[in-house]
């Protein structure tokens, strides 16, 4: 028998940061799956593409760069990866996207210490990258066309989203561009960036991760109730400038950032109430970039201005300790 | 009936393997070795030397001071050797007393033994000291001090949570000798001067309830069920559960006028003052999926270790021995150092389960922030802990830490909060003297 010691405790719940990745990517698996559908296999090739990269970028910052022999891939790179996938038009060229995917993991992360040190969420920062530098294909969203895996998806003729149709024309012809489109924009029968359009396939995934205990609701709650209210006051002043609350939540990027990138935990409070206060701030923020000011889409910049405010999110809500008498957080 | 609970804490599977082993009585060892410094502060002086025959019972040490409590021969015997060993909690060289065995037991009992109902509150607080009582629950805090407290209490609760995984001994006193358990807390009560008396127990033992509700509820003494959880035996958070009043940070249970015994230290009362017999015996569980057999055994106070672990039949693949349960005991590296008064039980288990896992950065999860059953924000500490900025963790409430572990159990990064802050509590510690 040989003994061997180590600090309390020594049982452990066997959760794994891995594992919780994991989870995120089963997550994001339907709306990938969906946006592979209606495009292609040039979406899967960024898909897979993206995260392979990713993944290949951090190990060999890890090991060659860090000299942590010893480091076996978390996924975490590839949840970056796949989600900056899902965040661009479909037909994007491949070296935009290497190049996004390239930047989300040094600049978003690594130069910042690697997991857990970042402040910002790092596939945001390399879509924000990719939509400075290359504004044009960043905006090239290819029509949907549904199951013809053979079909290249930068062969596909372009056209607006839903969303700047909204801005530039007005509800009613954007509705008459884009009939039912409370329906199409919840199954994801609209154009967009790959994986935002359907609002069924990605609250699919995020009840997984919910019920595995992995993200827990108020986030989402908060940005899309916020969006909601927001947007539900601005089409009563002015239904024909706006459309209806419900699909205005359904539209853009809203369910893929409130479920998908502002849940991010390493760049989102770590409170109950500090969650609730982002989330809010989110919605806030998109609802105000949508319609005040000249973006037709705000979630990206939302939600990065609220990463941004975590430290200061976190410190107003600290939890009370207890037996403390006296502060109140 | 209500199921009582605080905030926070956590779920280990409980694997309670041995919660339907009867106590055994082990064979009396022919060697103890005792360590002198068996009780939270000053250990006794030792009033016997090498060669020197001692009978079962016999103090070999005495208090030195008001927080001291006294030592006694397990068994008659011969010391045979006074040495120091490097002492399992401290970490530190203790001394030990060796004591060989030549006989069947001659008893030296503490006079008079009598009913326990014709102590007065005097004696009894004074026969606590002389038995060598302490927290058996893995506290060791001498069992008078606490039957002395300098505030007016009104509550007494009878700890029989036994929260810690695995560990099921005292379950099965409650199970098996309600009958003492109730005198003492009776005695307990009259030194305190208290009408309410509270056991506590949490609900996957309905075994003890049932057994302490048969006995206890007749005499006015109410049995309540707690929800199981993680640390819900500590003392604060049974408190919280079963009063709903909060110890102030930095305060103990008096100053909101409750005392906790543990159920095993009721019952060792009840032989100190009916049976006149120190403290020189103790329930110990011997579990985990490392031995064969899981046993709840009585066994004297410094009976090797591994005489027990015989007794279970220890695997050989078995890696990890630790003295109390997996949450808060200490691993071991030497199986012969002996039983001791706050040894509640000897876990064992085999490599799969206690594997280190390599330590990654923090997520952010804030899952540790959940667990944590004092609401601190063990992510933020240890951020500052590897900044070494000591005396910020102490303005984030690193001392009211109570180190029970969830915080780490339940971390997807496989940081280990506690062992960092058990340091940083050292270093801040010196810091102020
Ligand atoms: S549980 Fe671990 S990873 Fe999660 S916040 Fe706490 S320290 Fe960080
Ligand atoms: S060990 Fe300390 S910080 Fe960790 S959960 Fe327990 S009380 Fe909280």
């Amino acid at each position: 028998m040989k003994l061997t010691t180590a600090p309390a405790p020594h049982i452990h719940d066997r959760i794994s940061a891995r594992a919780i990745m994991i989870d995120v990517l089963i997550a994001l698996a339907p709306a990938s799956i969906l946006a592979v559908f209606m495009w292609g296999w040039y979406m899967l090739l960024l898909e897979i593409g993206s995260m392979v990269f990713a993944e290949s970028i951090e190990l060999f910052i890890m090991r060659v760069m860090r000299k942590k022999k010893e480091f076996v891939p978390d996924f975490s790179a590839s949840v970056t990866g796949l989600l900056l996938a899902l965040n661009v038009p479909a037909g994007i060229s491949w070296w935009m996207m290497a190049t996004g995917v390239f930047i989300a993991i040094i600049v978003g992360k690594e130069v910042w210490g690697g997991i857990g040190n970042n402040s910002f969420n790092p596939a945001l920062v390399g879509r924000i990258f990719m939509y400075i530098s290359f504004p044009a294909a960043m905006t090239a969203w290819p029509k949907t066309n549904w199951f013809n895996f053979s079909q290249a998806a930068y062969h596909l003729q372009t056209t607006a989203t839903p969303l700047g149709e909204i801005k530039m024309h007005g509800v009613a012809a954007a509705s008459k561009d884009f009939p039912n489109l409370m329906f199409n924009s919840f199954i994801g029968n609209i154009p967009g960036s790959a994986g935002e359009m359907s609002a069924l396939a990605l609250i699919l995934g995020f009840v997984y991760l919910w019920w595995k205990g992995i993200i827990s609701f108020e986030i989402p709650v908060a940005y899309i109730g916020t969006t909601f209210g927001m947007s539900a006051i601005f089409w009563l002043v002015s239904p024909n400038a706006y459309s209806d609350p419900t699909t205005s939540i359904l539209l853009g990027g809203v369910m893929l950032g409130a479920l998908f990138m502002a849940t991010d935990p390493v760049t989102s409070p770590v409170s109950s109430k500090g969650k609730w206060i982002f989330g809010i701030g989110c919605g806030a923020i998109t609802v105000l970039i949508r319609y005040v000011g000249s973006y037709p889409e705000g979630v990206n910049f939302a939600i990065l201005l609220m990463n941004a405010l975590v430290p200061f999110i976190d410190r107003i809500t600290r939890p009370r300790v207890f037996g403390e008498v006296g502060r109140n957080a | 009936m209500r199921v009582w609970n605080f905030k926070g804490g956590i779920h280990p599977p409980t694997k309670k393997l041995g919660k339907r082993s009867s106590i055994e009585k082990m064979p009396i060892p022919q060697k103890v070795s005792l360590f002198l410094a068996q009780n939270i502060g000053k250990p006794p002086k030792i009033i016997v030397e090498i060669g020197a025959k001692v009978k079962t019972g016999q103090e070999i040490a005495k208090a030195d001071g008001f927080v001291s409590v006294p030592l006694h021969s397990p068994i008659t015997g011969q010391v045979v050797e006074i040495k120091k060993q490097k002492h399992p909690v401290t970490s530190r060289p203790a001394d030990v007393i060796v004591i060989e065995r030549t006989s069947e037991d001659e008893w030296i009992k503490i006079e008079p033994a009598k009913s326990h109902d014709q102590f007065s509150k005097e004696e009894i607080v004074k026969r606590a000291q002389e038995a060598g009582l302490v927290g058996m629950g893995g506290a060791t805090f001498p069992t008078h001090v606490k039957l002395s407290p300098s505030k007016k209490v009104d509550v007494l609760i009878l700890n029989g949570a036994e929260c810690e995984p695995y560990l099921t001994i005292d379950d099965r006193i409650m199970v098996e000798f309600p009958e003492e358990i109730v005198k003492g807390a009776l005695a307990f009560s009259k030194a305190l001067e208290v009408e309410n008396i509270y056991i506590a127990i949490e609900e996957n033992k309905p075994l003890a309830i049932d057994s302490m509700k048969r006995v206890a509820s007749p005499l006015g003494i109410k049995v309540v069920k707690l929800l199981t959880k993680y640390p819900q035996g500590s003392e604060k958070h049974l408190i919280y559960a079963v009063t709903k009043r909060t110890v102030p940070l930095g305060g103990l249970p008096m100053d909101v006028g409750v005392v906790v015994q543990n159920v095993s230290t009721a019952r060792a009362m009840y032989r100190a003052l009916e049976l006149g017999e120190p403290l020189i015996e103790r329930g110990v569980s011997v579990t985990g999926e490392g031995v064969e057999s899981p046993k709840n055994v009585l066994v004297r106070i410094g009976t090797p270790i591994s005489h027990l672990l015989k007794l279970a039949r220890v695997r050989e693949e078995s890696s990890r021995i630790i003295l109390g349960g997996p949450m808060m005991g200490i691993a071991l590296n030497d199986i012969d150092v002996g039983v001791m008064k706050g040894t509640s039980g000897i876990s064992v288990f085999t490599d799969d389960i206690v594997k280190k896992r390599t330590e990654i950065n923090c997520i952010r999860c804030g899952r540790c922030v959940d667990a944590c059953p004092m609401n601190l924000e063990p992510y933020l500490l240890y951020k500052l802990f590897k900044k070494k900025r000591f005396n910020e963790m102490s303005d984030y409430n690193l001392m009211d830490c109570i180190e029970c572990g969830s915080c780490s159990y339940v971390c997807p990064s496989n940081i280990n909060h506690v062992k960092a802050f058990k340091m940083s509590k050292t270093v801040l510690r010196a810091l102020k003297r």
